[in-house]
């Protein structure tokens, strides 16, 4: 479902991010992604969801060459790649449900149809008593399952988390990671950029990707490299 | 279109104070050209009057036979440049003369005067190289003596014109430029205050073409807001001009449609450069 191969991303500062990966995740696969702050994580997060293109070599989403996309091409395949960040990225001046709503408003969804989604999104990451409750009011990892509902509302092909648990304390980490485990066990494609490694270990059946200065040192499915 | 009306209107609830402050500056900026119009339009008027004025006088010898003058005349008329020539007898002119100066002409045994051909050219073809071409053809005809065009006026009262037209352009489109630049700053602001939306809205897949459509619904109405300000200031200008000063004439409709749609324009394009180059930086 996504591919690099050969991909070199250079951002001109401090030698390149990312150098010569090659990797192919597939569809339903969970994947935890490991390393130092630095190692390329977030660049590889961002070149699936096409915020950035590889200085070289190609990166494909779904059979599609990023490169090549119109941006209208690439708003529409956002749409089956879910994101949430480690800051949330809620807009505070909206209540939960507002704040889910919006990824469905902003890409034409009826009013009609968004409400009644909006209520099962909530339901699913269990925040169904929460809708009206603004950010501000909510915990840390409440705000998370908002951002995750959010991510959700296209029934995305896969959910990309940039240290989704970083913010959060040992049981709210946990219990965001048994949600994408459900929302795995449905489907979902998960791929979760992480410093919790006692996390990885208490999901045994996750693939592990361990990036060091921008190259695979160690994929779990295909052993050391 | 719906969620773009709603953003550009909440835009409006948001910051009024800005709105009105841009659309006031284009308001200021096309009242300027309003005023400058009104002041092109009037003096457009009188040039027109001035202008269909502008004539070849061909004063003709006194031997001249009636026939050929006819037959002159007759030519001269299907110039296709030429709007009406006129025969002027001898004794016509000095009956002219005489209603004009009856002291001087009153007693003459003689009449000094020549016959002459008047000649008025078409409204399109009163430029002073038109005119010079007729007054050369006329003057080619063996009984024409001499001939009167008032060629340094003619050439003036373009003159006039193109300095009228030429600073209208230059004073339009200065303003035009700053209503662009402020505009465009005011959109800039309402970007930056939104940019964590328009992230969001960027992060699940939204279109550039909607996330872009409420600010250009926003400068579209700004513009529109600025033109009705402009339309009133400036006819209110008018009124107080005519009631105070000397009467003036108001602006055709035509011009009266194409400043609002100017405001509209220029609230438009400023907000669609300042979408363009910050839209991207986000």
């Amino acid at each position: 479902m996504i591919h690099f191969e050969q991909v070199y991303k250079d951002y001109g500062r401090s030698g390149p991010a990312l150098r010569g990966l090659d990797l192919e995740i597939r569809k339903g696969e969970f994947c935890f992604l490991i390393g130092h702050s630095g190692a390329g994580k977030s660049t590889l997060l961002r070149l699936i969801h096409m915020a950035d293109f590889p200085t070289s070599g190609t990166v494909r989403v779904t059979g599609h060459d990023t490169k090549r996309l119109s941006s209208r091409e690439i708003a529409h395949l956002r749409r089956k790649i879910g994101f949430v960040f480690q800051d949330f990225k809620l807009l505070p001046n909206r209540t939960a449900a507002e704040n889910v709503a919006f990824a469905l408003e902003v890409t034409g969804t009826s009013r009609n149809a968004t409400k009644s989604r909006v209520s099962k999104l909530l339901a699913q990451v269990g925040l169904a008593s929460k809708a009206e409750a603004y950010p501000s009011e909510l915990s840390g990892g409440e705000q998370q399952r908002v951002a995750i509902a959010r991510a959700l509302a296209h029934s995305p092909l896969v959910l990309l988390a940039d240290e989704p648990t970083g913010n959060l304390d040992e049981r709210a980490a946990r219990g965001i990671l048994e949600l994408f485990r459900a929302i795995n066990a449905a489907g979902t494609a998960i791929v979760m950029a992480t410093h919790h490694l006692d996390l990885t270990r208490s999901f045994p059946e996750g693939r592990v990707l361990e990036l060091d200065q921008g190259t695979l040192v160690y994929d779990s499915a295909g052993g050391p490299r | 279109m719906r969620h773009a009306l709603r953003e550009a209107l909440a835009a409006f609830r948001r910051s009024p104070l800005l709105i009105v402050f841009s659309a006031a500056m284009i308001g200021l900026s096309l009242f300027t050209v309003g005023l400058f119009g009104i002041g092109a339009h009037n003096i457009r008027q009188v040039l027109d009057q001035i202008e269909s004025r502008v004539e070849i006088i061909a004063y003709l010898r006194d031997d001249i036979r009636d026939d050929a003058a006819e037959l002159m005349l007759a030519e001269i008329r299907a110039f296709p440049e030429v709007e009406q020539a006129t025969y002027v007898s001898r004794a016509q002119a000095l009956e002219r003369a005489r209603r004009e100066d009856p002291v001087i002409f009153a007693d003459l045994e003689v009449n000094p005067l020549p016959a002459s051909i008047e000649v008025r050219l078409q409204p399109g073809n009163r430029s002073p190289e038109i005119v010079e071409r007729v007054a050369t053809r006329i003057s080619g005809y063996p009984f024409v003596e001499d001939l009167n065009y008032g060629k340094e006026w003619v050439e003036r009262i373009y003159l006039l014109r193109r300095i009228a037209g030429a600073t209208a352009l230059v004073v339009g489109g200065a303003f035009a430029a700053v209503a662009i630049l402020i505009i465009g700053t005011a959109i800039r602001m309402a970007i930056f205050a939104r940019r964590e939306e328009i992230g969001i809205m960027r992060l699940v897949g939204a279109t550039d073409a909607f996330i872009s459509a409420p600010f250009l619904l926003e400068g579209l109405l700004t513009g529109l807001l600025g033109a009705g300000f402009a339309l009133s200031a400036t006819f209110t200008a008018y009124r107080v001009l005519t009631r105070a000063v000397f009467p003036l004439i108001w602006l055709p409709h035509s011009w009266v449609l194409i400043g609002i749609a100017a405001g509209g324009l220029l609230g438009l394009v400023a907000s669609a450069i300042s979408v363009r180059q910050h839209l991207r930086q986000l």
